[in-house]
């Protein structure tokens, strides 16, 4: 049913979008790693209290449920397509190992969505030519959709899009793809008509695992790639440099006035290091600069995994960023070495360290003051920041088969609150501590209730 | 054309003038992106000629169905596309797409042309010119002087709106004041269709 006045979770900016209510609950992707045949199931957590409220378990077992996103957000204000009156209710949840996409409808009852329709894979592949959905943003005339490979898990990925009404997949959204090859993220500045890529590897490359070789050969994604928005034609690509191994998150600012934004790179084969590069337009040329470097930690050999006894050393693995509303403070998770860390990035080619938390990690095992006997095991990977940029949530699965490697014990699964101070000071919510050990499945991305820091993209300053 | 004509002409043109998707919301996304306020003045005019062509453009195809059909079949005629444009903005969800924020002045009024043409601006036009006028030179200056009056009274609005929003009001009063005017408008639609059947 159309609205009379605008949904109230829009906001014609991010500046406003600050001042919105705080988040009541969240949506959890939960993940079967165990293999018995359960299906994945999306969680939805009471951020009262950290309590589980419900679980929603897929209808078949193997989707690998990753990220997903909402069908509808602020870009509905843009003013060149506005339709302003539609509802934030769907929740659109891509299966990424089955190429399945589910529609929940979270409407009548937000602490309990169901499943109103689930578009097949063989549906995925013929319209689209991909296979492997992976991010999902809310655009001005579809939603998009990213995915990491073709009908045979092979290059090249890209994005498509589903009708905002139907959810139908509509088509392959690339007129002209130039040199692009691998897929990972995406996300665009409204202001600017652009849209940003990242790589990551095919789906064959990376579902059996990671792999030392693949490293080693520098064969991993280490690229951007620049599109224009509007005539969906590749422009530009931004080589980060080879060393550089899995260019993934993207986090454009949210003012659609700036063009500057950050990525992550997850390791540098030379140092074991990450990294944090900003991108920005230069003379009307994008270009890309390695702002941030997070070295690797010592750590003794009997403390590693196979694969990094050799280097006695645990790399940091930068799997995920976030960026505040307010294009202020950039939030880091650490995989490897279980570590969160925040920066001021107010001058985004001079971040700054303001703050950091330690939870998990390949040779700490951290524990959370809630629980402070526990050693805890995988670490800060999916984070999400509340609007208002005072609370940051994350969970600590990666990717089924990425996890046993560097965590061979089996990651047992968790999501914490973190609070930011005014400074970017970061302390652990020593209350918040939900723990899904019990139902046994992996968490990974949030989605807080009525938007978060990744969910909306804003056309006004 | 009488002046309660006028008066009809230049109050759709207010209306149209007001509406946040019509234009003056572009107008000010493009000063706020460019952090200028000229920018908002320069965008309102090829705003408001897209908008007047879509009008004209309407009033010249029913104009020639004057001048080349019985005016019995030509009422029925518009009455049914008038109506049958109503019920077909009922049942149907739009959208709107390929453009970006980055455009120039023909892009502009390019867009403009299509959301006036999509959203029926020039229908409703017709009702209010369609029992006066007689012959070819009458029904040209009718139609012009129709889409000059209603082209005017949205300027005045949609100028008045885009710089108050984006002097003092802030894009936040959207929010709140931005209704959904869809279903009235197709009811509208279906009731000029209605009037021109009947009258």
């Amino acid at each position: 049913m159309a609205l009379i006045q605008p949904d109230p979770t829009f906001y014609p900016s991010a500046r406003e979008a600050m001042l919105a209510p705080r988040e009541e609950l969240a949506y959890v992707a939960l993940l079967d790693a165990a293999g018995g045949g359960r299906p994945d199931a999306i969680a939805t957590v009471d951020l009262s209290d950290g309590s589980i409220a419900a679980t929603l378990d897929m209808p078949v077992p193997g989707d690998e449920l990753h990220h997903f996103g909402w069908n509808v957000c602020s870009a509905a204000l843009c003013p060149y397509a506005p339709h302003p009156h539609v509802e934030r209710r769907y929740l659109v949840v891509p299966g990424l190992r089955s190429s399945r996409i589910h529609i929940l409808d979270v409407k009548d009852d937000p602490k309990r969505p169901r499943i109103v329709k689930t578009i097949k894979p063989e549906t995925l592949f013929a319209r689209t030519g991909y296979s492997r959905p992976h991010t999902v943003h809310c655009g001005t005339d579809a939603i998009y959709v990213s995915a990491l490979g073709d009908v045979n898990g092979d290059a090249p990925g890209g994005v498509f899009t589903l009708d905002h009404d139907t959810f139908e997949p509509k088509g392959r959204w690339e007129v002209d793809r130039g040199p692009q090859e691998l897929h990972y993220d995406f996300w665009w500045h409204l202001g600017h008509d652009t849209m940003i890529t990242s790589e990551w590897a095919t789906p064959n490359q990376i579902e059996p695992g990671p792999s030392l070789e693949m490293l080693a050969g520098r064969r991993y994604g280490h690229r951007l790639h620049v599109w224009d928005l509007v005539k969906r034609r590749h422009l530009q690509e931004i080589d980060l440099g080879d060393e550089h191994q899995m260019a993934l998150e993207l986090r454009p600012s949210h003012d659609p006035t700036k063009t500057h934004g950050f990525v992550n790179t997850v390791i540098n084969v030379e140092d074991l290091s990450a990294a944090v590069f900003t991108w920005y337009l230069e003379d009307d040329v994008w270009k890309a600069r390695k702002t941030i470097t997070i070295p690797a930690e010592p750590a003794p050999a009997e403390a590693l995994p196979e694969p990094l006894r050799q280097f006695g050393a645990v790399p940091p693995l930068a799997t995920d960023i976030s960026l505040s509303l307010d294009d202020r403070f950039l939030l880091i998770s650490c995989w490897g070495t279980g570590e969160l860390r925040a920066y001021d990035v107010s001058d985004p080619f001079a971040p700054r360290q303001t703050g950091s938390v330690r939870l998990g990690g390949i040779a700490r095992r951290a524990a959370h003051p809630a629980a402070p006997g526990r050693s805890l095991n995988g670490g800060p990977q999916m984070v999400e920041t509340s609007r208002d940029g005072r609370r940051v949530y994350f969970t600590n699965s990666l990717y089924r088969s990425w996890d046993d490697v560097f965590y061979p014990d089996g990651v047992s699964s968790w999501m914490v609150r973190v609070d930011v101070g005014e400074d970017g000071s970061l302390s652990l919510d020593e209350s918040f501590f939900v723990d899904f050990a019990a139902d046994g499945r992996r968490a990974h991305q949030i989605r807080l209730q009525g938007g978060d820091s990744s969910s909306d993209s804003y056309c006004f300053p | 054309m009488d002046l309660t004509s006028l008066f009809i002409l230049a109050g759709l043109g207010a209306f149209h003038g007001l509406n946040p998707a019509m234009g003056w919301l572009f107008a000010v996304a493009l000063g706020l992106q460019e952090r200028s306020r000229a920018a908002v003045l320069r965008a309102l005019p090829p705003i408001v000629l897209g908008h007047a062509g879509s009008v004209l453009a309407t009033l010249a195809l029913v104009s020639a169905a004057r001048l080349a059909a019985p005016p019995r079949i030509v009422t029925y005629g518009v009455a049914a596309l008038v109506a049958g444009f109503g019920v077909w903005r009922l049942l149907r969800r739009h959208r709107h797409r390929r453009t970006g924020m980055r455009v120039n002045a023909w892009q502009l009024a390019g867009w403009s042309f299509l959301m006036s043409t999509a959203h029926g601006a020039g229908l409703m036009v017709v009702p209010v010119t369609l029992h006066e006028g007689d012959g070819a030179a009458a029904l040209a200056s009718q139609s012009l002087v129709a889409t000059a009056t209603h082209a005017l009274a949205m300027l005045a609005t949609t100028a008045v709106v885009a710089l108050v929003v984006y002097d003092r009001l802030g894009v936040a009063v959207l929010r709140r004041a931005w209704f959904n005017l869809d279903l009235a408008w197709a009811v509208a639609l279906i009731g000029a269709g209605a009037f021109v059947a009947l009258s």
